[in-house]
């Protein structure tokens, strides 16, 4: 038997397809106005409506918008891949004529650090990362302290004392978050343990419920999380566990459940740099957002927070604005119980962007 | 003893399995016909969107709704398939390539995405979800509790679909006619069997299990719509249907094997043993891609049983 294909139909199938999907891609970046605006764009590493760490700072986009109107164009692009196809993002990006680019995922930062090289003009802001120049901030939030609020009420939760705790990637940002969550938790409950599970993966929702199961298999009684997606909490749910949820309220996924979470509120901070850059008067810097600046907080608690819980942690927080006390001051030791921060010492901004060891209490590797 | 790390990873193999049991049975019948489809991944997500979409704003009583979802779901998924049948059986494009750009076209940042965002499905969870049918008692029972007992209706209406596409292959007429169309259009042809009609049928019937398969992701493991929330599945589920050597009840086994697999190493961490991720990641994509390896050499594939027209379009005059 010989092969013959129509020579049209192959041809056909594939450009209607390219058209299609060229036209659904562009389709995801909405644009809001269509004046003479200062155009600005933000890079997200999921979907803008992840329920999540994405969403949130697409919130804060959206309030740049509402705060500035006509004077701003605001866009977005979603489900930006971390690796060579950043690039290709900004640099579209730049050739739409953006003006200031918010990047808010750790793993844009090469491209970023090489785009603010090559577009001297371009204002860049990258978030979570430590590479700051001329042309490109560096911002983030204090998230440990908002962490380190939501883990005691996961510690007042805990009747075994185990909590699990559901991790991307074993970098330094999610090490602090984790030794914030495992210390809170002891201050509410002394002697937690908080088993961690490594995904890999910033959102993928088949992997987190995979190691939320896998935690409550392995006794966990409380579940926290340190990931994008709200698959943690359905699970959560579904089994009568107490869950802590992160970056948005959630509380949707886990309505019995939901105990709190961690929360950014971006919106202030865009919107002091957009306008900043209308004005003329645009800086670089390296921000550490707070709870004092509002930049860090707590998402309304669910049902399961008890009044006593709920007072415990107002307290840690006005502490924790008027710095009278950091989670991160010593003494504080190590996984092996080695001492790490002795008495009267206090990890610095600086060192728990490096930080690579986990605190007492916790169960799993800081490799991953 | 249900906490173990066997009993554990046996159960989460039946869970995790059943979508891509649902999509390998869907692409078995159609490549019986001899028409392979690579878009299963593409109609997994389009089913896991629609299917989503009809629960959330379906009114009426729990079980109707998901009824009618997975009904949705199988529809969507056959509506895509309808494209590549029409590709591949009417106009006789390349079956690899058509495939292929569906997935394109409906996968992750595709239709599928594009649906999630305009249909606003995104940020809540499904209002209904299969959940377990047994009581609690039974689902306790040692070993068996968690894998036989624990499960949703899904599971179990896999098991009943294995059997009948089993028996329908085997043991009825129109099943013997699917594989003589995929063995030897010619010859079908010959014996007065509507060669084009067959694989329209069985490739929209094999789209419409992968949109259910789709659906068990939306509905069941994960309910709610995210995007890319199939996560390659429709890749292994086709990898799976050589793996199986076009059986049915290989696909069962082979879909747990494949879903015990992506769960271990998270039980494994569990258990406070970490081996390195990018292996236990990976390893499912490789055997995915040895298995399109060897099906892509005509040799090869009929050393393992596979339909013998398979990828082949069928003209009448050419004979």
């Amino acid at each position: 038997m010989t092969k013959r294909k129509f020579g049209f139909a192959l041809p056909l199938a594939l450009a209607a397809a390219l058209i299609l999907a060229l036209g659904v891609s562009t389709g995801s970046a909405r644009t809001q106005k269509k004046a003479a605006a200062l155009k600005a764009a933000w890079m997200y590493v999921g979907p803008h409506n992840d329920n999540g760490w994405s969403q949130a700072h697409d919130k804060g986009r959206l309030y740049v918008q509402a705060q500035l109107g006509s004077k701003v164009e605001t866009t977005y692009k979603e489900l930006v891949p971390e690796g060579p196809q950043t690039t290709q993002v900004i640099e579209s990006l730049i050739r739409d004529g953006n003006k200031i680019i918010f990047a808010t995922s750790f793993g844009f930062q090469p491209a970023m650090v090489a785009a603010a090289k090559k577009y001297p003009d371009v204002k860049f802001e990258m978030a979570t990362g430590t590479a700051q120049s001329a042309n490109m901030a560096e911002y983030f939030g204090a998230g440990e302290d908002g962490i380190y609020l939501s883990g005691m009420a996961a510690g007042a939760a805990t009747k075994k004392g185990v909590i699990g705790y559901v991790v991307p990637f074993p970098i330094p940002e999610i090490i602090r978050h984790a030794n914030a969550f495992a210390l809170g938790a002891q201050a509410t409950h002394p002697g937690a343990r908080i088993r961690l599970i490594w995904t890999n993966a910033w959102l993928d929702l088949g992997k987190e419920k995979k190691a939320a199961q896998s935690l409550v298999a392995a006794g966990a009684d409380v579940l926290g999380q340190n990931v994008d997606s709200p698959a943690t909490g359905q699970f959560a749910e579904s089994k009568g566990v107490p869950w802590v949820g992160y970056d948005s309220d959630a509380h949707t996924f886990a309505p019995k459940q939901w105990l709190t979470a961690s929360i950014y509120n971006w919106g202030p901070y865009y919107l002091r740099k957009v306008k900043a850059l209308l004005n003329g008067t645009w800086k670089t810097n390296f921000y550490y957002g707070s709870l004092k600046d509002g930049m860090i907080g707590l998402a309304p608690y669910g049902p399961k927070v008890s009044a006593k819980t709920k007072a415990a942690i107002a307290r840690k927080k006005q502490a924790l604005i008027n710095g009278k006390f950091y989670e991160f001051a010593g003494p504080l030791y190590d996984q092996k119980g080695k001492l790490r921060v002795p008495k009267g010492k206090r990890l610095t901004v600086k060192d728990l962007y490096a930080i690579n060891w986990l605190v007492r209490g916790v169960i799993g590797s800081a490799k991953g | 003893m249900n906490n173990s790390l066997v009993v554990v990873v046996l159960a989460s193999g039946v869970l995790y399995g059943t979508p891509l049991l649902y999509a390998a049975l869907g692409e078995l019948l159609a490549e019986r016909s001899g028409v392979l489809n690579l878009g299963v991944e593409g109609m997994m997500l389009v089913g896991a969107v629609m299917g989503f979409w009809a629960v959330q704003r379906l009114p009426g009583p729990s079980a109707l709704v998901l009824a009618a979802g997975i009904g949705v779901a199988a529809l969507a998924g056959a509506a895509m398939a309808a494209i590549h049948a029409f590709l591949v059986v009417t106009l006789r494009a390349n079956q690899i390539v058509s495939g292929l750009a569906l997935t394109i076209f409906a996968g992750a940042a595709g239709l599928s995405s594009y649906l999630g965002n305009d249909l606003k499905l995104t940020g809540s969870p499904a209002r209904h979800q299969f959940q377990e049918v047994f009581p609690k008692s039974l689902q306790d029972l040692p070993v068996i509790g968690p894998m036989v007992f624990g499960q949703s209706l899904l599971v179990y209406a896999s098991w009943v679909c294995v059997i009948l596409v089993a028996l329908y292959l085997t043991r009825t007429r129109t099943g013997l006619n699917v594989r003589a169309v995929g063995e030897s259009p010619a010859a079908a042809d010959a014996m007065g069997v509507n060669v084009a009609a067959y694989r329209y049928a069985h490739t929209l019937v094999g789209g419409a299990f992968a949109g259910v398969g789709g659906a068990a992701f939306s509905l069941s493991i994960t309910p709610q719509w995210a995007d890319g929330l199939t996560g390659g599945a429709g890749w292994i589920a086709i990898a799976l249907v050589i793996f199986a050597f076009w059986r049915p009840t290989l696909c069962l086994l082979g879909a747990y094997f494949f879903g015990a697999f992506t769960a271990l190493p998270f039980a494994l961490q569990g258990h406070g043993v970490t081996v390195a991720p990018e292996l236990f990641q990976t390893l499912p994509y490789v055997a995915t891609i040895v298995a399109l390896v060897l099906v892509s050499s005509r040799a090869a594939r009929l050393r393992f049983g596979a339909p013998a027209a398979l990828g082949l379009p069928y003209v009448r005059e050419e004979r």
